[in-house]
């Protein structure tokens, strides 16, 4: 059985992400990375392949920016990589979005597990994978923090789920769509071979026409706001000893009465 | 005219920056006020490939290109200085030599498990009483049969207690003119008769070794000779070529690391009501920082683009190294005068920085070396003709064939 992860780009967290008095969004000049969310899904995969799962193949519904992403994945050592992009998802939503994923996943062979991030650190709905186990009828798994079983061939999977109240074990039949935690590993960096292999990697694109895809975005962006800053004073405080930069945080705390 | 790096190098660069990043900048301060290399370094680039970075596919390495190895030097440096000296001597004065200089057996023999992290590699040419003047060193090698005996010392050579592989070069015809009674040796440490140790109380690259090999009637087999009897000299000043081009691009990333410290504490320091950074004085200085940076990157991109057609460059290189370590240097030195006192101690990094830029003024041509060779250059009483082995030029093709 196949994995396919969902991922897309988002502007490095590094950058400096700024709304005009139009309500528009830009980050200046700082490059579209992999969703950071998402590098966890594609180390996951990357290990349940080596737990028997037969290939992964990544996918994003984007635009010709959101190749970087893809080549990052293929980079850290996905399979193939497929571009879902047609000018009618420009404007999506997540129940868009998450209509063409779905019917992209449809579109490749035996695939038994879709991973996605937890969320994306652009949109922050985390909606998305929830959605595509709707549209798929498959079981979703939200905020698993480890994959404790999984059996292929008898098309079995066990995860423990990180809640706020708590971990929780399910186990669930596959095909299942799941949403990851950074608990959940460690990603790996590109490797270089992988990096070779990903800049010479054919990324073929799906059209709305090639997935049978109508619809259009339910949801629009009536206003954005930047958060008011408030304004902080930080202090640091420095001493020789852990212990002793620890006692002075608490009678700092104390003194404060925060505590 | 094509200044675009390609999508291969910008990720193999982000690749060793997220490395140097995460792995090594969040304890590297303790490692350097020890005065010890982290155990884990060597292993760590080794197993990323690293240490095979622009070596061909079929040699174990991972088929990047010149350029490539250039902007790793500088992801490297830009954490700490010891990182881009292992890329120095594993690299650009080992194995690249070996690349070009080396038989079919010895690339086989030495260049696959260093391209492949397996054993590291350094090189020996200075000795107690030479080092700017190379071509007069004292070692020993004198054949019996099919072997060489070597005899000599050498001293403050990078990885001398972690390096399994040495090229070391040692006098074969005490009669010949100097630097042509010069031949090249692959020596190993743990050949009889080889002993090393570290030096300690250095200036700078305190987390890395720096020490000396001892050699005492140590045979080494004829076959481990690289390039003919005589041509020592040559094979050392080819590898200086390259030794330089990684020394020149890891100082680019010094100034990076100078510059980006400064930038982030004058915006956040303030005197008189207002941040350091709106002090026209420390603009100028950042200014300068930004100027020499470009420029240093931009020497090394060209002495990397060189390498990769294949055209010689030793002019270009000793430029590119030249400038990118006087500017280092100059570039540590306004860091931590923008700091004030707190630049002069270790609970900032440009205290280290500046520490660490010393060294690449005096290793692998000092800049008084370099400033003569360009100066000959100028005056036209210096030429490079044509070596009998070439530094082969970057082929996409041959580097990637497995
Ligand atoms: C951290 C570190 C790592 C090193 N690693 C290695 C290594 O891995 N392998 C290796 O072989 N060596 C290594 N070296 C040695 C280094 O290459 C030599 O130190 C360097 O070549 C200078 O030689 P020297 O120290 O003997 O100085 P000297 O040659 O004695 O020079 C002393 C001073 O005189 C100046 N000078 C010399 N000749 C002239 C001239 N003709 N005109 C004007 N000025 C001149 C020099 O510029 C310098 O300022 C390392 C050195 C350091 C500090």
């Amino acid at each position: 059985m196949r994995i396919v992860v969902c991922t897309k780009e988002t502007p490095d967290t590094a950058a400096k992400v700024e709304v005009s008095a139009d309500g528009s969004v830009s980050w200046g000049d700082a490059p579209l990375v992999i969703n950071p969310w998402d590098e966890y899904a594609v180390e996951e995969a990357l290990q349940l392949k080596d737990r028997g799962a037969s290939g992964i193949t990544v996918l994003a519904a984007g635009t010709e920016v959101t190749r970087d992403a893809l080549r990052h994945a293929l980079a850290m050592g996905c399979d193939d990589a497929v571009l879902v992009d047609d000018p009618t998802l420009e404007q999506a939503d997540t129940l868009l979005v998450s209509k063409a994923l779905a019917a992209a996943v449809r579109k490749v062979d035996d695939v038994g597990i879709v991973l996605c991030g937890r969320t994306t650190t652009d949109g922050g709905s985390g909606l998305t994978p929830v959605q595509i186990g709707r549209w798929l009828g498959w079981s979703t798994l939200t905020y698993v923090s480890r994959v404790l079983a999984v059996d292929f061939a008898a098309g079995k999977i066990t995860v423990e789920r990180l809640l706020e109240e708590g971990r929780q074990v399910v186990e669930s039949p596959l095909p299942v769509v799941i949403s990851v935690v950074k608990e959940i590993n460690e990603p790996r960096y590109p490797s270089f071979m992988g990096i070779r292999k990903a800049g010479k990697a054919e990324i073929p694109v799906w059209s709305a026409a090639d997935l049978g895809l109508e619809g259009v975005a339910q949801v629009q962006w009536g206003a954005v706001s930047a958060p008011v800053t408030r304004d902080v004073q930080c202090e640091m405080i420095t001493a020789v000893s852990v212990e002793e930069a620890a006692d002075r945080l608490a009678e700092k705390l104390i003194a404060d009465k925060v505590v | 005219m094509d200044f675009a790096l390609n999508e291969e190098q910008q990720q193999a660069a982000e690749m060793v920056r997220r490395f140097a990043q995460t792995e090594i900048e969040p304890t590297i301060g303790e490692w350097d006020r020890r005065q010890e290399m982290s155990p884990d370094v060597l292993p760590r680039m080794g197993e990323l490939g690293i240490l095979g970075i622009c070596l061909p596919v079929r040699y174990g390495g991972q088929g990047f290109d010149y350029v490539t190895l250039g902007l790793v030097c500088e992801e490297l440096e830009r954490v700490d200085t010891t990182l881009r000296v292992i890329m120095s001597v594993h690299m650009g004065l080992c194995s690249l030599t070996i690349l070009q200089w080396g038989t079919e057996e010895q690339k086989k023999r030495f260049l696959i498990p260093q391209a492949q992290g397996k054993e590291y590699a350094g090189f020996g040419l200075t000795e107690p009483g030479h080092g700017s003047d190379a071509a007069n060193i004292r070692a020993t090698a004198r054949r019996e049969g099919d072997t060489y005996i070597l005899n000599g010392e050498k001293m403050w050579i990078s990885l001398a207690t972690k390096a399994h592989n040495f090229l070391v070069v040692a006098r074969t015809d005490p009669n010949a003119k100097p630097s042509a009674g010069l031949t090249a040796f692959m020596i190993t440490s743990d050949m009889k008769g080889v002993t090393t140790g570290d030096i300690h109380g250095k200036l700078g690259v305190r987390a890395g070794s720096t020490g000396w090999i001892a050699m005492q009637d140590v045979e080494v087999p004829a076959a481990y000779r690289i390039g003919e009897e005589g041509e020592g000299f040559k094979v050392a000043m080819s590898a200086l070529d390259n030794g330089r081009y990684t020394v020149g691009a890891g100082a680019t990333g010094l100034i990076r690391a100078c510059l980006e410290e400064s930038v982030a504490y004058a915006k956040q320091r303030e005197t008189f009501g207002v941040p350091i950074a709106q002090h026209q004085l420390i603009q100028q200085k950042l200014g300068y920082m930004s100027l020499w940076y470009d420029t240093a990157r931009l020497l090394c991109l060209r002495a990397g683009w060189m390498k990769n057609q294949g055209l010689r460059n030793t002019r270009e290189t000793s430029q590119a190294k030249w400038y990118a370590t006087d500017h280092s240097v100059m570039a540590a030195l306004e860091a931590v005068q923008i700091h004030g006192a707190y630049g002069f101690s270790d609970e900032y990094k440009v205290e280290r920085y500046l520490r660490n830029s010393k060294g690449a003024v005096i290793y692998e041509g000092t800049s008084e070396i370099h400033q003569l060779m360009q100066a000959a250059y100028a005056l036209g009483e210096r030429t490079d003709g044509k070596l009998r082995c070439e530094l082969p030029a970057y082929d996409t093709e041959a580097w990637q064939t497995e």
